[in-house]
């Protein structure tokens, strides 16, 4: 094995090219575009036999993969944010045509207001369209899951949505692992559509289907999506075989033997909640951490058995559902029903505020003091929003909300001196 | 242009015309080799046009590439009427995806293809009016312009038919519609600035653009044979009446797409790399009233106090398409 000092785009866009994709539809948008100006580097190389599209938009880069994919082409693209709600319509019809597509969905918040810091509200949006999405905490495991998504794709002819922190991973130099190319060979065969749109077998696909049918398809659809659960740590498990490391699956418990409280989380800050934790543990607290990498299908057996015993679970997510709270957090709860076990959220970490381990060591004291009301933003400056519900309440014309908050924060540069 | 060259002035039309050709100037519908790629059982209205323009247009494909065609279809009549679940009338490889993305479905395909090096299978794309010139039109734009191994087909009914009814950016001013109702001091749908396709198509200076109508299948057929070979982007744009949506009678169809051609509202020609080499003149010209009044859309035009100030507007813009594309035959006024 020999490890690469690489950004984590890079590595995924070596790992994809790897992957022998045959067709790949680029969109440039904040912070996806490394992955995919590399790949368009190494098809204009000639390094990598693909056809590279430049699209005109989102929409257009999934329903060109839709094409291709239904032609029996291996696919894949990439987007974030904004690029991702701009191909809903295609996400979803994807699903809905059984497409083995690949995308990489690098995790950025949702505007307004614009911001291209990291958040999980993009992937969260699109939980229910039927495709499988799969959280990397690291870029090493960004790499691994993308391999192992092409050969979960192809074997339930369904999409894969490998969602990895953007930024945090995607421009994170560090050592990778780049296998190599007889490695992703032997464990990935040649794409076998299961269904293809070809002259000498022509076969009508996308057709109109009505109340007498639509229920049986997306009955079926779902149980497809269940069969993941088994596949998933099969995958896994041969993947270890074959690559010597631990990789992809369903959930990732930490030190949760025995504790008393155990937090969920997605993606990179379950790092930082670690090292939280080592600390804690080392102090004597009963706490430990359950990471959850496949958000859909939602493993909610292994959740039940991972979080047995445990008096309360904090679920620190990146994402919430405005007018009700976690997103994650009541997924967790459908795991935990009848149980009697107490379910906080922690919104954490919105639009890229740092996750810092002090913030994190405080709230889960808190939690263990059984202080932590149902919902909790964390580091909430309350001065700001009170200030300006406030506002809203005396002047009818107050303004854009955005600015209103940076009144009264002052400038970012201001707040660096 | 594709003319036989016998002509049959006795009877006005072209569409008697095969027997009297060489079997191989005979047109692809009168064969029986013909591959009745939209086959029937459909459940088209009676009478529409785009059933009979899609028929003709993909068995020209279908017979111009050995049967070697793969379709992209956009949402709309054509889609629904085709392809209720579990029944199809394609007898071809056939994809409906969404209603605004059929260009870039079918460069994905082509892509496929192209990678897979199958250069003996031939792509289509097809749509409506509404999905290629309103929600369609970035994906189509973007298809152009990448210029991929795809031919376009645009079945112009000037309106979201299977809504019903609609205006869309195709529908001609003054034409009632379900969301432009023939009410207030301007009934019927606005005189805009047009949003006319054909000519957006060349100014992506593509490989070739085209217009057609049902009425002249010899033409038709032509075009699409010519365009399936040739690689890169196509574009034709069939006129398509439909008799639900115009308010005109079912045996009318062609007859109202021959009008539309002979009164110069819809000019029939086609261009190579955004140059126009050919164009279908005027055989007979006739004012447009006579293309209007058998069709209900225009009807609140008519009646006891015809709307003449409209007409006279209508009739301008078929003037300008006659002098703009030179649509009159030398000497016929
Ligand atoms: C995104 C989206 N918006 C709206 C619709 C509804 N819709 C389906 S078909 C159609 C009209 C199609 O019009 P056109 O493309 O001209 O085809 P026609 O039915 O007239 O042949 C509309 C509006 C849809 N299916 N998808
Ligand atoms: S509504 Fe018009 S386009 Fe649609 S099937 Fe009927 S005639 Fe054809
Ligand atoms: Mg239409």
């Amino acid at each position: 094995m020999t490890l690469k000092q690489i950004e984590g785009s890079h590595g995924v866009a070596e790992t994809i090219a790897l992957c022998r994709p045959e067709v790949i539809c680029a969109y440039p948008i904040s912070p996806q575009t490394h992955i995919v100006e590399g790949l368009g580097e190494m098809v204009k190389a000639g390094e990598l036999r693909a056809e590279y599209l430049n699209v005109e938009s989102e929409f257009a880069a999934m329903s060109v993969a839709i094409g291709s994919s239904a032609a029996g082409a291996r696919t894949y693209t990439a987007t974030a944010s904004q690029g991702l709600l701009f191909m809903v319509e295609a996400v979803y019809n994807a699903a809905g045509l059984g497409l083995p597509i690949v995308m990489t969905v690098a995790n950025r918040a949702i505007g307004a207001p614009i911001n291209i810091w990291n958040d999980h509200s993009d992937s969260m949006s699109q939980r229910d369209c039927g495709w499988i999405q799969l959280f990397a905490e690291t870029n090493q495991e960004a790499m691994d899951l993308h391999i192992q998504a092409f050969k979960l794709a192809e074997e339930l002819s369904l999409p894969v949505m490998v969602c990895m922190d953007g930024f945090i991973l995607t421009h994170a130099y560090e050592r990778l692992d780049v296998p190599t190319q007889e490695q992703v060979d032997a464990f990935l065969p040649p794409f076998e559509p299961r269904q293809i749109l070809d002259p000498s077998h022509p076969v009508s696909i996308g057709a109109m289907v009505g109340p007498e049918a639509f229920t049986e398809v997306r009955y079926l659809a779902h149980a497809k999506q269940l069969q993941a659960l088994d596949l998933l740590p099969e995958i896994s498990a041969d993947f270890k075989k074959s690559f010597g490391r631990d990789s992809g699956g369903l959930i990732r418990p930490y030190k949760t033997e025995g504790a008393e409280t155990i937090v969920i989380a997605l993606g990179s800050v379950l790092g930082t909640i670690k090292d939280v934790i080592d600390e804690m543990q080392e102090a004597g607290c009963s706490i430990g951490v359950l990471g959850i990498t496949s958000f859909r299908p939602f493993p909610l057996d292994a959740i039940r058995d991972a979080l047995k015993g445990a008096k309360r679970i904090v679920v620190l997510e990146k994402c919430f559902a405005v007018g009700v709270g976690g997103i994650v957090a009541t997924n967790v709860r459908m795991a935990l029903e009848g149980s009697g076990q107490q379910v906080r959220t922690v919104v954490a970490g919105l639009g890229g505020r740092a996750i810092t381990m002090s913030s994190l060591h405080a709230i889960f004291l808190e939690a263990m003091a059984g202080k932590l009301e149902a919902l909790t933003f964390l580091d909430l400056n309350s001065e700001v929003v009170d200030h300006v519900l406030e506002l809203e309440r005396n002047v009818r014309l107050s303004g854009p909300v955005a600015e209103s908050v940076l009144r009264n924060i002052g400038t970012v540069a201001s707040n660096i001196a | 242009m594709s003319y036989q060259p016998v002509k049959f002035y006795q009877t006005g039309t072209f569409t008697v015309g095969n027997r009297l050709l060489d079997e191989s100037d005979r047109s692809v519908q009168a064969t029986t080799a013909r591959n009745n790629s939209l086959n029937s059982g459909h459940r088209a209205c009676q009478g529409c046009g785009e059933a009979l323009g899609a028929r003709y247009a993909i068995d020209a494909a279908m017979a111009a590439s050995n049967r070697q065609l793969i379709a992209a279809n956009a949402t709309g009549c054509l889609e629904v009427f085709s392809t209720p679940y579990p029944e199809t009338s394609w007898q071809m490889p056939w994809i409906h995806s969404l209603f605004g993305n059929a260009p870039a479905v079918a460069s994905g395909v082509a892509a496929a293809m192209r990678i897979k090096g199958r250069t003996e299978v031939r792509v289509v794309a097809q749509g409506g009016d509404g999905s290629t010139t309103d929600i369609g039109f970035g994906c189509l734009s973007g298809m152009f312009e990448r210029n991929d191994d795809v031919l376009y087909i645009c079945y112009d009914n000037e309106g979201y038919m299977n809504t019903g009814v609609q205006r869309s950016s195709a529908t001609p001013p003054a034409v009632r519609t379900a969301t432009t109702m023939p009410l207030g001091p301007e009934p019927g749908n606005v005189f805009g600035q047009g949003k006319y396709l054909p000519a957006i198509a060349m100014a992506h200076r593509i490989p070739f653009v085209a217009t057609a109508t049902v009425a002249d299948l010899r033409d038709l057929e032509h075009k699409v044979k010519h365009a399936i070979n040739i690689r890169g982007a196509k574009y034709i744009h069939i006129f398509v009446p439909c008799p639900l949506g115009w308010g005109s009678a079912s045996h009318d169809t062609i007859n109202l797409a021959y009008m539309a051609k002979e009164c110069g509202l819809f000019p029939v020609f086609q261009a190579e790399y955004g140059k126009i080499t050919g164009v279908s003149k005027i055989r007979k010209p006739i004012p447009v009233e006579d293309y209007m009044k058998p069709q209900r859309r225009y009807a609140h035009l008519f009646g006891k106090n015809p709307a003449l100030e409209t007409i006279a507007k209508i009739q301008a813009r078929a003037d300008e398409n006659i002098s703009t594309y030179g649509l009159l035959e030398e000497g016929v006024n």
